[in-house]
């Protein structure tokens, strides 16, 4: 039987799984015969295709689930460009469906055409331009596999509208992809494993070095059996945060350039650091002619080229984390040593690191200081588990800094790339995920102006995400720098919306907080309105974000 | 050559020294296996530029197996960089295997076209060069010669170096292609070994844990 390229896609679609699909409207994927409201998926509409991708990495990321968005030709897909970035670099798996124009008539300057294919070239994990509708399912399979598998990352498949609407034989979706140039490693070398157990139980300072590949592996449990098993003083990257549960007895708090006192010094001290699931990026190492030159590292990750990249490492080991952690904790549980026992010495310095130099802040009357108003919110709202996302920018920074959590795949927020406009495009998409679960945004007044015009799409289709807009009238972070390099650009933003009217135009409840004994009462009105919310807290504006390591 | 990245920013990023120590720049002759695809080029291409290096030379071809092209490269580079330059191919989804030839025995070629003017009093020398270089004469005029040889690079160099003094008109050249000796075959375990032949052990280049 003979079906049209845009029924073969919907039904590739389907037998992949999708449910939820973010975008903007596309002619060209359904021919006349067929319309959208047939189809089996939730299609989520967005006001910008930017927030449309940004949803999907954020679906992804809460759920572990590739994301998928669909736009249309031209300015549709390039929209795309920043969020397909973000993904590349933070590595989320999202598959985004971009309309082209026919076949054809490509590359004859045909109105809204853009070479899609060779603008995502260099932002994308790997992408395809269909030519003929029978490949369909094929391209589908493998585009979702490359999504997901080995280091995950954006795929994008271009589909000309006349692939659209020729038809072509309808067959059963392929069950499993072939493809020779890419196989992902996932089990690690057994003699590289031993090696690691042989280090680790001579160790006698060692540290824990996690990143956001546990969360991509679901490797948290096997993580956490590891700190169990070896009771190893633990820090994450900023990518990595909820890996471990935040009160955890072993738990230094975030390492790098806005990481702990603490944490820093465990790296700067030890003797064995195992790197897990991380990359070593400049955030966490600062200057590198002096890193990791005391210590033995064991490196573990998918990516080969993400080892011995810039750091130079003892043991590598190329694998999947989940499986080299589980292979590693047998090998580690046949250890014959009284592990938490072994380093009570070290356990008593990093007391000491922990005393010296706690995360503070001081909160007086008259104006609420920032990091006040971030720890309250999450205090508040910890017993419920939520969703935290947030943009980019020093409330990220602070919100990292006193994350709280007890489980993975509850924290969304823009490492590499760090796009502002991240956070309230990715709390939309983890709620269409999870519509009853307690989704927080905590934004920046200058990341929540790039892609705030979404609110109706909230109100749309019912994603009670809850907005904090740490306020300062400024883009802090940059202020920040200005102080340390005074070569930098003016970065004053005083003139900005009314959030609260703004919100209230839009179909959602605004909330302004501007006194300090206004927070808690505040905080808690929110999480208790149903439906979204948007808060405006106006805070001090020249906090800075400490500590900073200098890079 | 070389790096072409800028050293100045408005603020430190960091990361930039660490690993890297003074690693020799040299000529780096990479072979890569490929699908046989559009775009296949574009991104190995766009690759190697990101890395702020410029492509030497390029040669591809199909191989035995029509879906499959062999690609060689000519990049000059540090070790190190070229060391990551060749992981991160082998990363990409259509590159099925990467060989960095540099170190290995192998067999190098290039062609090359060049029209010398040849007026007649140098007519007879600069066939006489040819005959040297077993190049051959593919066109003639009454002020030129055009000749087409096939060398290693230096074969090539050292005629060119001797025509300059004549006045070389045009110049077109394919880039070197390379194979491994026949001890080291790149390709045997892809394509299918012939009856009667052994396969051979195929050096790997992926990050060797």
């Amino acid at each position: 039987m003979k079906v049209t390229g845009s029924a073969l896609l919907m039904k590739a679609l389907v037998d992949e799984g999708v449910t939820t699909i973010f975008g903007h409207p596309s002619g060209i994927f359904f021919s006349p015969s067929e319309s959208p409201s047939e189809h089996p998926f939730r299609y989520i509409l967005c006001r910008h295709e930017q927030v449309a991708a940004h949803a999907a990495e954020g679906y992804y990321k809460a759920t572990g689930r590739t994301g998928t968005v669909m736009v249309t030709a031209g300015p549709g897909a390039t929209n795309c460009v920043t969020a397909i970035t973000d993904a590349l670099v933070d590595s989320m798996a999202i598959v985004v469906l971009s309309g082209q124009m026919p076949a054809g008539v490509m590359g004859g300057d045909v109105a809204q055409e853009a070479d899609v294919v060779g603008t995502t070239r260099a932002c994308t994990k790997y992408n395809f331009l269909v030519l003929k509708a029978e490949e369909i399912p094929r391209i589908i399979k493998e585009a979702y596999y490359i999504a997901r598998s080995g280091r995950p990352g954006p795929v994008l498949v271009d589909l000309p509208s006349d692939v659209m609407t020729e038809r072509a034989e309808l067959r059963a979706y392929p069950e499993s992809v072939a493809i020779r140039g890419y196989n992902p490693q996932v089990t690690g070398h057994p003699g590289q494993l031993k090696k690691a157990a042989d280090l680790l139980a001579k160790a006698k300072r060692p540290v824990i070095y996690g990143g956001g590949g546990i969360i991509h592996a679901d490797a948290s449990e096997a993580f956490h059996d590891l700190v169990e098993i070896t009771q190893v003083p633990t820090t994450l990257s900023l990518m990595g945060l909820g890996a471990i549960a935040t009160d955890h007895l072993r738990w230094l708090g975030m390492l790098g350039t806005y990481g702990t006192y603490a944490a820093n010094m465990c790296i700067v001290h030890c003797d064995v650091m195992i790197a897990i699931g991380s990359r070593f990026d400049a955030r966490v190492t600062g200057t590198l002619s002096g890193f990791g030159k005391q210590c033995r590292i064991i490196h573990v990750n998918i990516d080969p080229t993400s080892i011995q990249r810039n750091v130079r490492v003892d043991v590598p080991i190329v694998g999947d984390v989940k499986c080299v952690l589980r292979d590693l904790n047998t090998e580690l549980r046949k250890v014959k040593r009284h592990w938490e026992k072994d380093f009570e010495e070290w356990y008593a310095e990093i007391e000491g690191w922990k005393k010296r130099h706690p995360l503070r802040y001081e909160q007086r009357e008259g104006v609420i200081k920032p990091q006040y108003a971030i720890d309250m919110i999450l205090r508040l709202t910890e017993e419920y588990d939520p969703i935290i996302s947030t943009g980019v920018g020093q409330h990220q920074m602070w919100t990292a800094q006193v994350y709280r959590g007890r489980h993975p795949r509850r924290w969304l927020t823009s490492g590499g790339l760090g796009t502002m406009g991240y956070g309230f495009p990715a709390a939309l998409g983890a709620q269409a995920a999870f519509p009853d679960r307690l989704v927080l945004n905590i934004d920046g007044d200058g990341s929540f102006q790039m892609t705030m015009q979404d609110l109706c799409t909230l109100v749309e289709y019912g994603l009670p995400v809850k907005t904090f807009i740490i306020n300062n009238k400024h883009l802090g972070m940059l202020r920040q720098w200005q102080q340390q390099y005074p070569t930098f650009p003016q970065v004053d933003v005083a003139h900005q919306p009314d959030f609260v009217k703004l919100g209230e135009a839009c179909g959602v409840t605004g909330i302004r907080i501007e006194r300090p004994e206004e927070v808690k009462a505040g905080i808690e009105k929110a999480i208790n309105t149903p439906g979204p919310v948007v808060v405006d807290m106006l805070v001090a504006r020249d906090e800075s974000c400490l500590p900073v390591m200098p890079i | 050559m070389g790096r072409a990245r800028s050293e100045t920013r408005g603020f430190p990023v960091g990361g930039e020294e660490g690993m890297k120590e003074h690693t020799p720049v040299r000529r780096h002759i990479l072979t890569l296996l490929v699908e046989n695809r559009i775009g296949v080029l574009a991104r190995i291409a766009g690759l190697i530029a990101a890395k702020g290096y410029n492509i030497d030379s390029v040669s591809v071809g199909e191989t035995m197996d029509n879906s499959m092209s062999r690609v060689t490269l000519v990049v000059h580079g540090d070790d190190w960089v070229m060391e990551q330059v060749v992981k991160q191919l082998n990363r990409l989804v259509d590159v099925v295997k990467v060989v960095d030839l540099t170190e290995e025995d192998c067999i190098e070629r290039e062609m090359i076209l060049v029209r010398v003017n040849a007026e007649s009093a140098n007519r007879a020398e600069i066939l006489r060069i040819a005959d040297i270089f077993r190049a051959k004469v593919v066109d003639v005029t009454h002020r030129t010669y055009t000749l087409e040889v096939t060398g290693d690079a230096h074969k090539t160099q050292a005629l060119l170096d001797l025509l300059r003094p004549f006045g070389i008109k045009e110049l077109v050249r394919t880039g070197q292609i390379a194979i491994a000796r026949a001890s080291k075959a790149v390709s045997r375990k892809i394509e299918r070994v012939p009856e009667g032949e052994e396969p051979v052990e195929q050096k790997s280049t992926t990050a060797t844990p």
